[in-house]
């Protein structure tokens, strides 16, 4: 079920259907190659608690040391954690998610994260999207230089869009990217002078002596009268894609689109904030289990609705680190280190939980209270830059870093 | 000086060393001379600035202490949060002090309640930061020291600190009014030294919790001693700063003086970091509570060998102030300083000749800014026709400028403040040290060009809530395509610009596409 649309060279797109129901219209030989390899990344700003989602059920630390937060074994009574592997178990708000483990759509990679020791979360955010953990002179972000490390002469104005009112760090840097709020939104607001405004600017943009703002402004009303013909409302996802309504969901739905409409999107980037649980946490209720419903509600729409186009996407989740192993004095959980990631899509060799996982025995913990790292977040980008996009040498994406495909976890086939 | 300043050049000017004319902005330079309006900029101690306290009076926070921030307008927050927990409502932020409201962090995808939406407490402490954004749009539209708030806005950015993480927020407004806005045209050496010393620094780049390792050590011993509690103990230890915390000191030297390739080494940062130790904030229980505070008892008082100078074993608080005087009298600095004010007068990449002047005016006058500041923008290059429109407006001089040239009246700044969110630029909330980027590309990106487009369109129609534009096109008669060009654009725009704008049919239109031009976003 893919819409097609009329591509015109020089001078403008004409976008002739945007996700509605299968309507089939000539594809000239131009657009014949625009159906790309999608990455969608998830960041989950606030350090999720990696343990509570992917649950180490075999572990009786984690049970000792959360006597009000832990999730019960699977089995234990009516709300209990989903087993996984028969060692690991999905938090019970992630139900949605449970069928595309076994059916092998979807990985987690546990245990990983920075080799940094920071804990302030602005910090580690900026470490993980510039992926230069210490680094705080970074111009540019991981997710822009894997712009630039697959070249293109033929870069549609949609190569890159996060769903997001402003650019995130990890999509900053030289190569183009649009931050759309809502794409339903993205355009000029002429109110009563109807479209001659948006006309007129883009005239003056086209003709301007700067290089700078003329090919920008190129981009802009390119990506603006592409979108100008997409309704939102009226977009129909596909049979499963169940959207929660929250601003979330509502993103995960806008990147199904772009990526059903073929206009070339390559990456795409949401956010979902809120997980910063010091307080009242709660186990399988209570806040983290709203946010974990919103989540694995929203992914697997996602999933669900993009449909055969899965077979070209991969889509990460990643957070700046963890949570400690104790829960604190106030039923919540203190800044950790070592996370968990979830991987699913074309490639993903599903089914299983991925990294070396050290235990919480006290001497295994790191600094003595958090789950250790047995893998570097960066060697997780790598496996999906590598295997999934194809960019032969990921050396210049992560500067300062060895990679090797020794140090992936073989998540990707 | 350039030997006649014609209306061209006094435009340019207006938008280097100013945020760009108000109407009759022109007339009034062109009568007062180009040269005497500079000198005066260089004294903005000596021009009133009525407008600016009128507006400005019914704010609250703007001179208060940060002790008297936090009691009145955080700890309320704080007792409504733990209120609204005791009744079981649920907690959007986990309530901690480094949760916060700001992009990178807010309730994306959340369902958080709105800010409108917050209880009266909550609301309390977000009234702080929307003052100190407040008046800083509003100095920047209206205040007739105009050079005196592009200074502002780049020594704030020069040491950037982010409202965003935990306390800072209660520091910052302290921080910009008393460390920042009163060395603009001193000596360098007195703007660092407040620097180095404001709590929102101290806080930001974590000195205040960078201490002699000695310490907790001594801590730890006392306890075994003194057989406390395991919880007691734990808890201490989490709150005692257990180590040297290297990030002011490597960033003081990075971002602040020397500049990356300024010649230290990772040893330097070490030893001044180990210099700076005990500088810190003293505690909410304390008589100065919230105020800069050496304590002794983090110092390591050991010797250190600073970019090869050595500092002698059992000094105090001398130790952190011999390491300012050798920075700020570090031919580095004087060359980063330079290079840094010649690209926000000049241009993104600044002619050599003028760091070079910049950078020697700077090492004679012992770091003397009025001086450099001057030089800067008396010099051939600053008025060369190679710098007349190099620069790129960030996000904030567009606004401004747009809310000056048409003359706008700012009646509620909240909607300003989202818009600068929205063009990527949110005010006091950059998260990294670095500061905002002082060149083109940062702010050219598709997003936001279009959302300036929109902003352009919103203003010139009236409809910006908020604000209020009485009449865009205030010169002269309205849709007359080369006053528009005149009044917006500095009689420089391209055949196309003026034919789009010849072609619209009410003064909404023709200011929209004024403003909203490639030709606008320069300076």
């Amino acid at each position: 079920m893919t819409s097609r649309r009329v591509f015109l060279r020089n001078g403008g797109l004409a976008l002739l259907s945007l996700g509605f129901a299968p309507t089939f219209l000539a594809r000239t030989a131009a657009a014949a190659s625009t159906r790309t390899k999608l990455l969608i990344a998830i960041f989950q700003r606030g350090a999720v608690d990696g343990l509570n989602v992917v649950v180490p059920c075999g572990e009786r630390e984690y049970y000792r040391r959360r006597p009000s937060i832990a999730i019960p074994r699977p089995g234990d009574g009516t709300d209990a954690a989903l087993d996984l592997d028969g060692f690991f178990a999905f938090h019970p708000r992630l139900a949605p998610l449970v069928s595309l483990y076994r059916n092998g759509t979807l990985a987690v990679v546990h245990s990983c994260g920075s080799p940094d020791s920071t804990r302030s979360h602005f910090d580690a955010q900026d470490y993980m999207e510039s992926a230069t953990p210490g680094v705080k002179s970074t111009n540019d972000g991981w997710l822009n230089r894997t712009l630039r490390a697959e070249r293109t002469t033929d870069a549609s104005a949609f190569r890159a869009v996060a769903l997001a009112p402003t650019l995130p760090r990890s999509l900053q840097g030289s190569a183009p990217a649009l931050a759309i709020g809502q794409i339903g939104q993205f355009g000029i607001h002429d109110g009563a002078s109807g479209a001659m405004l948006g006309t007129s600017f883009e005239e003056q943009y086209a003709a301007a002596a700067d290089s700078v703002l003329k090919g920008t402004g190129q981009e802009a009303f390119e990506a603006v009268t592409m979108l100008k013909q997409a309704n939102p409302m009226r977009y129909q996802p596909a049979a499963g894609g169940n959207y929660p309504p929250s601003a979330f969901g509502q993103a995960l739905k806008q990147i199904a689109q772009l990526a059903k409409s073929d206009v070339g999107l390559e990456i795409a980037f949401a956010e979902t904030g809120n997980w910063d649980h010091h307080v009242n946490e709660g186990s399988t209720q209570g806040l983290l289990a709203a946010r974990l419903d919103d989540f694995g509600r929203g992914l697997a729409a996602l999933v669900a609705d993009l449909g055969e186009r899965m077979s070209d996407t991969v889509i990460m989740t990643m957070s700046e680190f963890g949570r400690a192993v104790s829960e604190n004095g106030n039923r919540g959980t203190d800044h950790g280190h070592g996370n968990a990631m979830l991987v699913m899509g074309a490639g993903v060799k599903g089914g299983h939980v991925y990294g070396r996982w050290p235990g919480l025995s006290q001497e295994a913990l790191y600094d003595g209270r958090d789950l250790a790292v047995t893998t570097d977040f960066r060697d997780v980008f790598a496996e999906v830059v590598t295997r999934h996009l194809g960019v032969k040498d990921a050396s210049p994406i992560f500067p300062g870093y060895a990679i090797a495909r020794a140090n992936q976890r073989g998540f990707m086939s | 000086m350039p030997a006649r300043s014609d209306d061209q050049t006094i435009v340019h000017v207006l938008n280097r060393a100013g945020f760009g004319p108000r109407p009759g902005d022109v007339a009034h330079v062109r009568e007062v001379g180009l040269a005497a309006w500079i000198d005066q900029q260089l004294q903005p101690e000596r021009i009133p600035d009525r407008a600016v306290e009128a507006r400005l009076r019914s704010y609250e926070t703007l001179d208060l202490s940060s002790r008297e921030i936090a009691q009145q307008y955080f700890l309320p927050a704080r007792q409504a949060r733990k209120a609204k927990k005791a009744r079981g409502a649920e907690e959007p932020n986990g309530g901690e002090a480094e949760t916060v409201v700001g992009p990178n962090f807010s309730s994306a995808g959340s369902a958080g309640p709105s800010a409108d939406a917050m209880s009266p407490g909550i609301n309390r402490a977000r009234q702080v930061l929307v003052e100190l954004s407040a008046q800083k749009i509003v100095r920047a539209v209206y205040s007739d020291r105009q050079l005196e708030e592009v200074l502002t806005d780049f020594w704030f950015n020069h040491f950037n600190v982010y409202a965003g993480k935990g306390l800072t927020r209660v520091f910052i407004t302290e921080y910009e009014r008393e460390a920042i806005r009163p060395h603009l045209l001193g000596r360098f050496r007195d703007l660092l030294g407040a620097t180095a010393k404001s709590p929102a620094m101290l806080f930001y780049l974590d000195n205040a919790r960078s201490a002699d390792p000695r310490l907790a050590r001594e801590l730890e011993a006392r306890e075994r001693r003194g057989g406390r509690g395991q919880k007691g103990t734990e808890k201490l230890r989490r709150s005692i700063p257990t180590g040297i915390n290297e990030n002011y000191a490597r960033e003081l030297m990075e971002l602040h003086t020397l500049g990356v390739d300024g010649g230290y080494t990772q040893q330097d940062v070490v030893n001044v970091a180990r210099a700076f130790t005990g500088w810190t904030i003293a505690g909410p229980r304390k008589a100065d509570a919230g105020r800069f505070v050496f304590n002794p008892r983090m110092h390591d008082t050991g010797e250190k060998v600073v970019l090869g100078h050595r500092i002698e074993a059992g000094g105090g608080i001398e130790d952190g102030e011999q390491v300012l005087d050798i920075l700020a009298s570090h031919p580095s600095t004087a060359r980063f300083i330079g290079t840094a004010l010649s690209r926000r007068f000049v241009a993104d990449t600044p002619p050599a000749s003028l760091v070079e002047r910049a950078t020697a005016v700077f090492r004679q006058t012992g770091g003397d800014l009025r001086a450099v500041t001057r030089a800067i923008l008396t010099s051939p290059e600053f008025f060369a026709p190679e710098s007349y429109r190099a620069r790129v407006k960030t996000p904030f001089d567009f606004v401004v400028s747009a809310l000056r040239a048409t003359g706008a009246d700012i009646r509620q700044p909240v909607p300003l403040e989202r818009t600068m969110r929205e063009l990527g630029m949110p005010l006091y909330f950059c998260q990294p040290p670095t500061g905002y980027k002082d060149t083109a590309e940062a702010w050219v990106n598709s997003g936001a060009l279009i959302n300036r487009m929109n902003f352009a369109v919103a203003l010139a129609a009236n409809t910006f809530r908020g604000v209020v534009v009485s009449d865009p096109l205030p010169e002269r008669n309205q849709q007359d395509t080369e006053t528009a060009v005149d009044v917006f654009l500095n009689g420089d725009a391209s055949d196309t610009t003026r034919a789009t704008i010849q072609r619209a049919t009410t003064a909404a239109q023709v200011v929209a596409l004024a403003i909203g031009s490639p030709e606008f976003q320069r300076k």
